[in-house]
């Protein structure tokens, strides 16, 4: 039935219809609703049936504890601030409001702008930007204003994702690509103790909050120079200020229990990353300055800020992480070991998942290198000895 | 036995219809044809003309450059169709059997006693040497160049497969003359499975055999070869199917050429599987005649669902083709959603689907859908963990598409064959022609080292 109404249509959305312009929109739709009965021409008669939808639709459905529990914390923070009694479903339906209209203009602008680009390169719209609009809105603060979002969002949609030539070619995580925008950008908005809470009614539910209240994350009061008081505990569940989706780690390890059972991110990449993180925050514990963030347990600075969500969906990209297996180590390892010395010795901002990340894809092409490099003159010298 | 190689990397998949080790009643075909295409990478001259009478044995086509190597019928009758495609590209030529068969005499040929020079000239005489395919390039070799070694592959784990041990039942000594044979032109290496290591074929001298324990692709001449002795830049290797060894030995044995192989019918679209005895160039629609099953589309394939190309009845039976599969085609399935269904008849390596649920033993049913829609590669390590090779299969496959020779060679493309790709592309979640890349890739390569 679907089918017969989409053949029907589809002639509006061809050369000289009258929705031409609308031809991408159309095919995505399309592939998306029927899966095409095109059969291999050459090659192969036969297809595993994976595709890149299935994958993307994996790391969504991945993503999804860790946006849930987001939206619960979005609420509980607030109903906290305002020392008012919420039920759960209350907490969580205000942050559900709270939270849809940065999904919305996140996927929005950003599909808009793969819609365009399919359109005018006469391509079929690729599915990567299902995760990283969903992945940008839960890795910003909650104050984030949506224009900013969507100024953000764009910019790293075309500068760091369209120009290389879409998905697959980029070399930048275009999520983090938007987050280091809004960072550098906006940096008010994006840290201090001023952008955690989310202050306005919502339908009538939720709680006004006066301009000044204001809340730290456990890391924003490490970089103030003092100890946390938040218990490991709280660190675990989430009910602590920070990004949207950052802060649950049983959300996350549910996240990534998916990804890793389902191979759809390198277990390589992800141990490496946590390994390099614990020895790095170990060697300063032991050896480190007396500071309140370097004397923090290293198993705390697991936990705290964006390291896990990190670790989990951003680092195991598999575009912009490492490809070759062997380098998967080295790269997620050091991605750990950067973004804990990053928070141990820059005094200004306490979090550098984002910064090692990026600072690493772009590294990611010169681990490979080493390796495929070691292939390459393992097979010139057999050719000399022959 | 020389070693064992145990190998990790690959993927074993069953497919319903696989042919059981019966023979059925032997197709002799009232015509036959011999197209240059499964000769790839000879220019060729015609030699016949329409109306023309041959033997089997009898050139038809020769070589363009040295006209040494020829292609040869079949079997004898007259030439009843040159059949041309586009801009006049030869596409076949086509031959009505004659009732009783009449074959050219080569003379026979003593194995122990004959030397490189004597083979190889019988070979190019009888049409035999242009079953051979080279390293690098995947084309028929040229007899002025020297190989290295010459590999012979006694198994397939394609899905599908002809399973050669049934095969070469009762041809054991001509299995055996014939390796014998081509020792004399070059060291044979014979790659077998560990089941085979006491059958029958493997002979005691002559040739190194070694095993291959592990998932398809192991059978591929091209992956034992990277094991045994990988192919250098400046060095070839020739590379002859196992069922073609038993034609180079009949033809020593008896100075006759004979191309008559067994060949496995299988997939779910016949109705009865099973091997049929027949000889190269025969009609698909003589093979597979009232043993489809109906009601569904169905493609016939010349070879199996990995390798083989796509035919239909109006086809012929390739000269290196082992097998002929029917599976359903799949282009009148609509499937609402299919890529978030739980697809529980489908197969699929990554766990998103359920298929690591049922068992290596289970058969499925796939049709040729292709599933998905052409991406840039987005996964990484998908095509290594199916190639056993000493090679990153994505940086080669890259090198290709950016037309990078220096890299390609650097990357060892003189080590693969499209068919080494084979599993890598039923895999690829980007959905990648690769045997098509590496096919042009080779040819590009191949011109500018000419």
């Amino acid at each position: 039935m679907i089918k017969n109404f989409l053949d029907r249509i589809k002639p509006n959305f061809e050369e000289g219809g009258k929705l031409h312009a609308f031809r991408s929109v159309f095919e995505g739709f399309e592939s998306f609703l029927v899966v095409s009965n095109a059969t291999a021409r050459t090659g192969v008669s036969i297809h595993d049936a994976i595709d890149s939808k299935r994958i993307m639709s994996i790391v969504v459905v991945a993503l999804l504890p860790a946006l849930l529990f987001g939206m619960y914390n979005i609420g509980y923070q607030n109903y906290a601030a305002a020392g008012a009694e919420g039920t759960l479903w209350e907490m969580f339906l205000y942050g559900f409001l709270v939270m849809l209209p940065k999904i919305i203009v996140s996927y929005v602008v950003g599909l808009g702008i793969e819609f365009i680009v399919a359109q005018w390169k006469k391509e079929e719209i690729q599915e990567g930007y299902l995760v990283t609009g969903l992945l940008v809105p839960m890795i910003v603060p909650v104050g984030c204003p949506l224009w900013m979002l969507a100024v953000a969002v764009a910019f790293s949609v075309i500068f760091a994702k369209e120009i290389y030539g879409g998905t697959g070619m980029n070399i930048f995580n275009p999520a983090l690509v938007a987050r280091a925008f809004l960072f550098f950008a906006y940096p008010t908005s994006m840290s201090g103790d001023n952008v955690w809470l989310s202050k306005d009614q919502v339908l009538g539910l939720g709680n006004q909050l006066p301009d000044a209240t204001t809340m730290a994350t456990p890391l924003g009061t490490l970089g103030g120079g003092h100890a946390t008081d938040v218990p490991f505990a709280d660190m675990v569940t989430g009910l602590i200020p920070g990004s949207i989706g950052e802060t649950s780690v049983i959300a996350i390890a549910i996240g990534a229990l998916i990804l890793l059972w389902t191979r759809v991110a390198s277990w390589k990449t992800m141990l490496s990353v946590f390994v390099g993180g614990a020895l790095v925050g170990w060697l300063f514990n032991a050896f480190g300055p007396a500071t309140a963030v370097a004397q923090t347990p290293w198993y705390e600075h697991l936990v705290l800020g964006g390291f896990c969500f990190g670790a989990v969906f951003m680092a195991t990209d598999p575009v912009t992480s490492a490809r070759t297996e062997g380098g998967k180590y080295i790269y997620g390892f050091l991605i750990g070991a950067l973004a804990i010395t990053i928070r141990m010795l820059n005094p200004g901002y306490p979090e550098g998942m984002m910064l090692a990340i990026l600072f690493m894809n772009m590294f990611a092409p010169l681990i490979d290198y080493c390796f495929v490099q070691r292939n390459i003159s393992r097979r010139a010298k057999r050719a000399q000895n022959s | 036995m020389e070693r064992t190689f145990k190998i990790r990397k690959g993927l074993d998949l069953r497919l319903e219809g696989e042919a059981p080790l019966t023979l059925r009643r032997p197709v002799r075909p009232s015509r036959c044809a011999v197209g240059p295409d499964d000769f790839y990478g000879m220019p060729v001259r015609l030699l016949v003309k329409e109306g023309e009478h041959v033997l089997a044995g009898s050139p038809l086509l020769t070589d363009k450059a040295t006209e040494t190597i020829n292609v040869t019928a079949p079997a004898s009758g007259t030439v009843k169709a040159i059949v041309r495609g586009e801009r006049r590209k030869l596409l076949r030529i086509e031959i009505e059997t004659d009732e009783t068969q009449e074959s050219v005499d080569f003379g026979t040929l003593d194995p122990r006693t004959a030397d490189g020079r004597q083979v190889t000239e019988l070979l190019l005489k009888a049409g035999l040497f242009a079953y051979f395919r080279q390293r690098p390039y995947d084309v028929v070799p040229s007899p002025a160049v020297q190989p290295k070694g010459i590999f012979v592959s006694a198994f397939s784990k394609m899905p599908l497969a002809a399973d050669f041990s049934f095969v070469v039942k009762g041809r054991e000594d001509d299995f055996k003359t014939g390796l014998l044979a081509l020792s004399k032109i070059a060291p044979v290496s014979l790659g077998i499975c560990p089941e085979q290591e006491d059958a029958a074929f493997v002979p005691a001298e002559g040739c190194r055999v070694y095993a291959f324990d592990g998932p398809n692709p192991s059978g591929n001449v091209g992956v034992q070869i990277n094991h045994i002795d990988p192919v250098n830049k400046g060095e070839t290797v020739w590379t002859l199917g196992a069922e073609e060894v038993i034609f180079v030995g009949r033809l020593l044995r008896t100075g006759r050429l004979d191309l008559t192989r067994r060949i496995a019918l299988a997939g779910w679209g016949v109705n009865e599987a099973g091997y049929v005895e027949t000889i190269v160039g025969t009609p698909m629609a003589d093979l597979v005649e009232d043993n489809l099953k109906t009601g569904r589309n169905l493609r016939i394939i010349d070879g199996n669902p990995l390798v083989g190309r796509k035919s239909g009845t109006d086809g012929f039976l390739g000269a290196h083709s082992t097998e002929v599969c029917v599976i359903p085609e799949g282009d009148d399935v609509n499937e609402v959603l299919g890529w978030a269904a739980p697809r529980l008849k489908d197969f699929s390596t990554s766990r998103s689907y359920f298929s690591w649920l049922m068992g290596k033993g289970k058969k499925y049913n796939l049709d040729c859908r292709i599933k998905g829609g052409e991406r840039h590669i987005i996964m990484s390590g998908e095509y290594d963990r199916v190639l056993p090779m000493d090679i990153y299969a994505g940086y080669l496959i890259k090198a290709i598409l950016t037309g990078d020779i220096d890299r390609q060679e650097a990357l060892g493309i003189y080590e693969v064959a499209p068919e080494d790709f084979a599993v890598a592309e039923f895999v690829d979640s980007s959905k990648l022609e690769l045997q098509r890349i590496v096919r042009e890739g080779l040819d590009v390569l191949r011109k500018e080292n000419a």
